[in-house]
């Protein structure tokens, strides 16, 4: 009969959760600067130079004024559109359906306007961003009632909700549509938001706006919401395990169409840049995918409203790059890198954390 | 003399900075039983995992027949002849057993077509060989534990295996299927097999076991002939110190009724009854405790009485409160357990992972977990980490949680630790009623005892206590009545004095010798 | 015969829902979602146009929408079973990329990014009897509908009578039983996902085929409507074949209602409401492959 010594206590796992979090930080630049090699190869495949391509795109979005409200102009949109989907990505729902959101969020805040035009603007404005954040939740409800009621899975559905909504706008469009046109008629004086470039000459006309502030109140706001409410502890934790919600006593569905909602009048929110903002007008095709690029810019931002405004901004500065290029490169490079930010990402989070669970 | 079969040299492996398995050596003799003992987390399945080719060890080398071999996958391992049989089954349901055990080698014709019959006489002749009792074409989900821990083995020995490594086989099993398992594994062990046995409980070795090696704390602790070693060491060289003995119970006044529940039937996912018209009484001030194996509805109890799962029929009542009454008689569960929280019950969920923690939450806000509505946790509808975080510290200090830093995350957390963080938040509620499922699972020894100091305690205090349970021991040291659940009824019922585990793991099967309740 | 007429419609619409779907259910069944269906059969398209354009042979198209389909699904599984990535978002990322790239293609190569030109579309084939019969002699007669019904019989015998489908449905359930047996749960699972991205490959080709031409954003949802045929289909080969028939007779009726007095646009819903309702009405008897969305970790306990 053998016997050694008594060892040591076994070492307890110590958690070292900055060690976790640098290298989660990490991620997000990891995955822009591989999507950005990858996509030199297309540009080197059309016989341009991806050192110049890029370095124009920063100069131009970045470097200039003007550029730089551009990129502001395009990067609110996506700030609305990344909250909404990493407010669905935070209660465990995939919330696709963010264009067709943003799309019925701008007609109706377009429709209030032009139906209250003569309204004074402390009433105007609120009504009209109320009809938005409405028709916008309302889309996103649905899929999650759905989704609580019937347990039918939101990624078809809020898909199939986008190609309901364009439909819906185009048959709606025969009867709020100026003739012969795809846009709705002006909204009144009181709807507008202001240009920023009033407050901040060095914009020079670019078309970023008021919008931009409401984009970052709502980004504090989701911020609290998530981390600093009860509901928001129920949102999350229905997300990350629902079963032990359940045992808390959440009601998972409930609290999925709830998310769902707020997702969606999120991105009915987004609508208003253009609309009240920008054109003063309702127009279809207006939102340039901005729903789809909040995947995106949610996966960029880890589902986090600090990270998903900083996204937003690269996203937007992707964007103006893009047209800048467009006769040398074909803009579509910047949904290419959209796409590879997506795929990248994803792979680069699933591997960063595995390494972080391996570190001593 | 004989090469060892199969050896272990200075086997090393990390989780992080966990250190699962330090420097450890075995040695199997060829035709052996041999033990491998130790508490929860004492690396033994870790070790097991490496022999298997699941885990790659950091340092260290294998040796079959005397011959270093590189077990890189579970295909090297089998090719060597190494066969396993997992605690948590590798089997798939809706598929048949002799699909289970045809599995890798399937028997098939030109371009590929499964060979159903083939498999099929396959699998009989094996169980005809080796003594098993098995339907080739039953399907693995409408089998009882047992049956499907025989397709296990034969699966194993299908595929060739002469050395058998068995992980907590009798965790799942009533007594009477045990011994049919020792008679396999004798039976098998006279045909020429080697068996490693990872157990932590000590009868099994005596039963079986010729050579015994304890592991504790990631080493190997002792190792030796079990005919020398008597059960006190082995328990000792396990634990590393002397559990201190639990205070004997204090008799107390019987209390009022905390917990009432009449007739209740509830149904299980399948639709099934899987408790049939159960009533039970809870008093202040006891412990009721019900043994049970796995499959015979105490799961689908504690989910009713929890809230979880409605009745299909009967009433239960917490602390004198209606459960599942007003709104939450329908609608989502998540009501129906609020309620039965408002109206005074705690609860220790028998899934730690599954339903008792968020994983990815903090230990601060673990432990507010069904208590957000504490209005000393902030103003209004907002949560103040502060207040968490104050909450926090005091409930981690009493209740031994390592590392007792709120803001970690409980996914870091041991088992045991994990356990404990439960029982800190359920038990610090002074709340009424307690219903504790499996509480101490997969939880180290020094875990296990803190808990059931706790549970006492509670019970000293006054509240009513519900015990579910599959260890016998655990029910017997803290019950005041003991209950035993056989298919979703109680049919016996007894106290602590009056019985033994012998007697109770009769009952558990269904045959009860004595008043039946 | 205006049923026969009908059916006959019905069926050459369900051709491409078919094809994806059939993919889609092997490809689940062995435990990995796969939204990309919809990239994978506009990559499909694109290839068959390029192949045709650049050949004048519509068959070496159909070999490169194949091929590019198999390729897209070989970034998928990349993604998804080697890396371990999630599954529905690697489709979305698939999906917007071969929005992206298949605009950017088409600007280079034909200078416009919403259509190209005219191809050859694959020629019909005159089978002795079947091509003589009333109202549905032209569908029968089309290659690529035989092709896809004997396909989706083939899937069929497949996933429910091989030894590979026998190890794919392990993989859907339970891939740690089949990985403690030394099983590559890899190989299966991307070999599964490689198959549907040939068979939403060949429906892209169809669609292409059909329309001699390439139009940006021409699979129009179908891959998604495919998904839910599956969905309704229980996961089955025939099962998806046959819920995608339903949705073919849906959209045959849409079309056939054009011009009348309901509103086009209206009718343009048509298909995705019929899929939502599916989706509502069916979901609480059909069971997705247990392990299905969850990659397969060796390292992780049982």
């Amino acid at each position: 009969m053998s016997e050694q010594a008594p060892p040591a206590a076994a070492a307890a796992a110590r958690p070292r959760p900055w060690r976790g979090a640098l290298l989660a930080g990490a991620g997000p630049f990891l995955s822009v600067a591989l999507a950005l090699a990858v996509g030199a190869l297309f540009i080197l495949a059309i016989g341009e130079r991806p050192g110049e391509i890029y370095a124009l795109m920063l100069r131009e979005s970045l470097g200039t004024g003007y550029g730089l409200g551009q990129t502001l102009f395009r990067a609110t949109p996506l700030i609305f559109t990344g909250l909404a989907v990493a407010l669905g990505f935070r209660a465990g729902l995939f919330n696709i359906g963010a264009e067709g959101q943003i799309t019925l969020g701008a007609l109706a805040a377009a429709l209030t306007g032009v139906a209250l035009a003569a309204w004074p603007w402390p009433l105007l404005l609120p009504a009209c961003l109320l009809a938005a954040a409405l028709a916008g939740g309302l889309w996103g409800a649905l899929p999650g009632a759905l989704k609580a009621r019937f347990g039918a899975h939101e990624v078809i559905n809020t898909i199939m909700l986008n190609f309901i909504a364009f439909a819906l706008v185009s048959w709606l469009g025969h009867f709020v549509f100026q003739p012969a046109t795809v846009r709705t008629a002006a909204i009144g004086p009181g709807a507008e938001l202001p240009r920023l470039e009033r407050l901040w000459g060095a914009l020079h006309g670019a078309p970023a706006n008021a919008a931009l502030p409401l984009a970052l109140i709502g980004a504090a706001a989701t911020f609290v919401l998530l981390f600093r409410t009860r509901r928001g502890y129920a949102l999350r934790a229905v997300g990350l395990n629902a079963p032990a919600a359940e045992y808390g006593g959440i009601a998972i569905g409930a609290t999925q169409t709830l998310a769902m909602a707020l997702s969606g009048a999120m991105a009915g929110l987004g609508g208003v840049n253009f609309v009240l903002g920008y054109k003063h007008f309702f127009e279809q095709g207006f939102s340039g995918g901005a729903g789809f690029i909040g995947i995106a810019v949610a996966l960029l931002g880890r589902n986090h409203p600090v990270g998903v405004t900083v996204a937003a901004l690269f996203f937007g500065a992707l964007a103006y790059g893009g047209l800048v290029i467009n006769a040398r490169v074909p803009k579509e490079l910047v949904e290419i890198l959209q796409a590879l930010v997506i795929l990248i990402a994803i792979c680069v989070q699933g591997a960063l954390e595995r390494m972080a669970r391996r570190l001593p | 003399m004989l090469a060892p079969a199969v050896s272990l040299e200075g086997i090393t492996r990390r989780f992080g900075a966990l250190v699962a398995n330090q420097d450890v050596s075995l040695e199997l003799e060829p035709g052996e039983i041999h033990a491998l003992v130790g508490e929860n987390g004492a690396g033994k399945t870790t070790l097991m995992r490496v022999l298997y080719g699941l885990l790659q060890p950091d340092a260290g080398h294998i040796a079959i027949d005397g011959r270093r071999v590189r077990i890189r996958r579970p295909a090297d391992a089998m090719r060597l002849g190494l066969g396993m049989v997992h605690q948590h089954f590798m089997l798939v349901g809706p598929l048949t057993v002799a699909e289970n055990i045809a599995l890798g080698r399937e028997p098939h014709g030109r371009l590929g077509s499964y060979g159903r019959a083939a498999a099929e006489r396959e699998a009989a002749a094996l169980a005809e060989r080796f003594h098993l009792r098995v339907d080739p074409r039953a399907r693995i989900a409408d089998l009882p534990v047992g049956a499907q821990q025989r397709v296990e083995i034969l699966k194993a020995v299908g595929h060739g295996a002469w050395v058998l490594i068995l992980d907590e086989p009798t965790a799942v099993l009533t007594p009477q299927e045990v011994d049919e398992l020792f008679e396999v594994l004798r039976t098998l062990r006279d045909q020429g097999t080697t068996i490693v046995l990872i157990t932590h409980k000590l009868a099994e070795v005596r039963a079986l076991a010729r050579r015994v090696t304890v592991m504790r704390g990631g080493r190997v602790v002792g190792s030796g002939d079990v005919a020398e070693l008597p059960v006190e060491r082995i328990a000792e060289l396990m634990v590393g110190h002397a559990i201190p003995p639990l205070a004997a119970r204090r008799a107390l006044p019987a209390g009022e009724t905390r917990l009432d529940v009449r007739g209740l039937t509830v149904r299980d996912d399948r639709g099934l009854d899987a408790v049939r018209q159960v009533s039970l009484t809870v008093r202040a001030g006891e412990i009721v405790g019900i043994a049970g194996v796995t499959g015979t509805g105490q799961d689908e109890l504690v989910e009713c009485i929890a809230g979880l799962r409605p009745p299909a029929a009967g009433e239960l009542w917490i602390a004198g409160q209606r459960g599942f009454s007003g709104r939450a008689a329908r609608g989502p569960a998540g009501r129906a357990a609020r309620q039965h929280r408002a109206a005074g019950l705690a609860h220790i969920p028998s899934d730690r992972l599954h339903r008792g923690l968020v994983p990815e939450m903090s230990l601060a806000e673990n432990l507010v977990l069904g208590l957000t509505r504490d209005p000393a946790l902030g103003r209004g509808p907002l949560l103040s980490p502060r207040a968490l975080a104050a909450r926090a510290r005091p409930l981690l200090a009493g209740y031994d949680v390592r590392p007792p830093e709120p803001g970690a995350r409980a996914r870091q957390l041991s088992g045991g630790n994990q356990q404990k963080l439960i029982a800190a938040r359920e038990l610090s509620r002074a709340a009424p009623v307690v219903l504790a499922a499996h509480p101490t699972r997969g939880v180290d020894l020094g875990a296990v005892s803190l808990i059931h100091r706790r549970l006492l305690a509670e019970r000293d205090a006054g509240r009513a206590l519900l015990l579910m349970s599959s260890e016998l021991s655990e029910i017997l040291t803290l019950s005041d009545r003991v209950l035993v659940m056989f298919e979703g009824r109680i049919v016996h019922e007894t106290t602590p004095d009056a019985t033994d585990e012998r007697t109770l793991g009769l009952a558990m099967t269904g045959r009860s010798r004595g008043a039946g309740a | 015969m205006e049923t026969l007429l009908f059916l006959a419609a019905a069926v050459r619409i369900s051709v491409p829902y078919a094809l994806a779907a059939l993919g889609a259910s092997i490809n689940e069944r062995g435990g990995v979602i796969n939204i990309a269906l919809e990239g994978m059969m506009l990559h499909g398209a694109l290839a068959y146009t390029l192949g045709a354009f650049w050949t004048g042979s519509a068959w070496i198209g159909v070999g490169a929408a194949v091929l590019a389909g198999v390729l897209t699904g070989a970034l998928h599984a990349l993604v998804t079973v080697r890396l371990r990535a999630d599954q529905i978002t690697s489709g979305l990322g698939i999906n917007l990329l071969a929005v992206g790239l298949t605009k950017f293609v088409l600007k280079a190569v034909f200078d416009s990014s919403s259509n190209s030109s005219r191809v050859a579309g694959l020629p019909e084939w005159h089978l002795p009897l079947l091509s003589r019969l009333p109202a549905l002699g032209p569908v029968l007669s089309t290659p690529l509908v035989l092709i896809t019904a004997a396909l989706v019989v083939g899937g069929q015998w497949l996933v429910f009578r091989s030894v590979f489908g026998l190890r794919l449905r392990v993989m859907g359930e339970r891939p740690e039983a089949a990985a403690a047996l030394g099983l590559s749960v890899e190989r299966v699972r991307s070999a599964g996902v490689l198959i549907s991205g040939a068979l939403a490959g060949l429906a892209g080709a169809w669609l292409a085929s059909e329309q001699h031409s390439f139009t940006d954003g021409m699979t129009g949802g179908r891959g998604y409507i495919a998904l839910a045929a599956m969905i309704v289909g229980k996961w089955s080969p025939l099962g998806a074949a046959a819920a995608c028939l339903l949705f073919g007779g849906a959209e045959a009726l849409q079309i056939s209602l054009q011009g009348s007095a309901f509103p086009s646009e209206l009718l343009q819903m048509m298909p995705y409401l019929v899929t939502m309702l599916a989706l509502a009405g069916f979901i609480g008897r059909a069971v997705a492959p247990r392990a299905i969305g969850i990659p397969s970790d060796p390292e992780k306990d049982a």
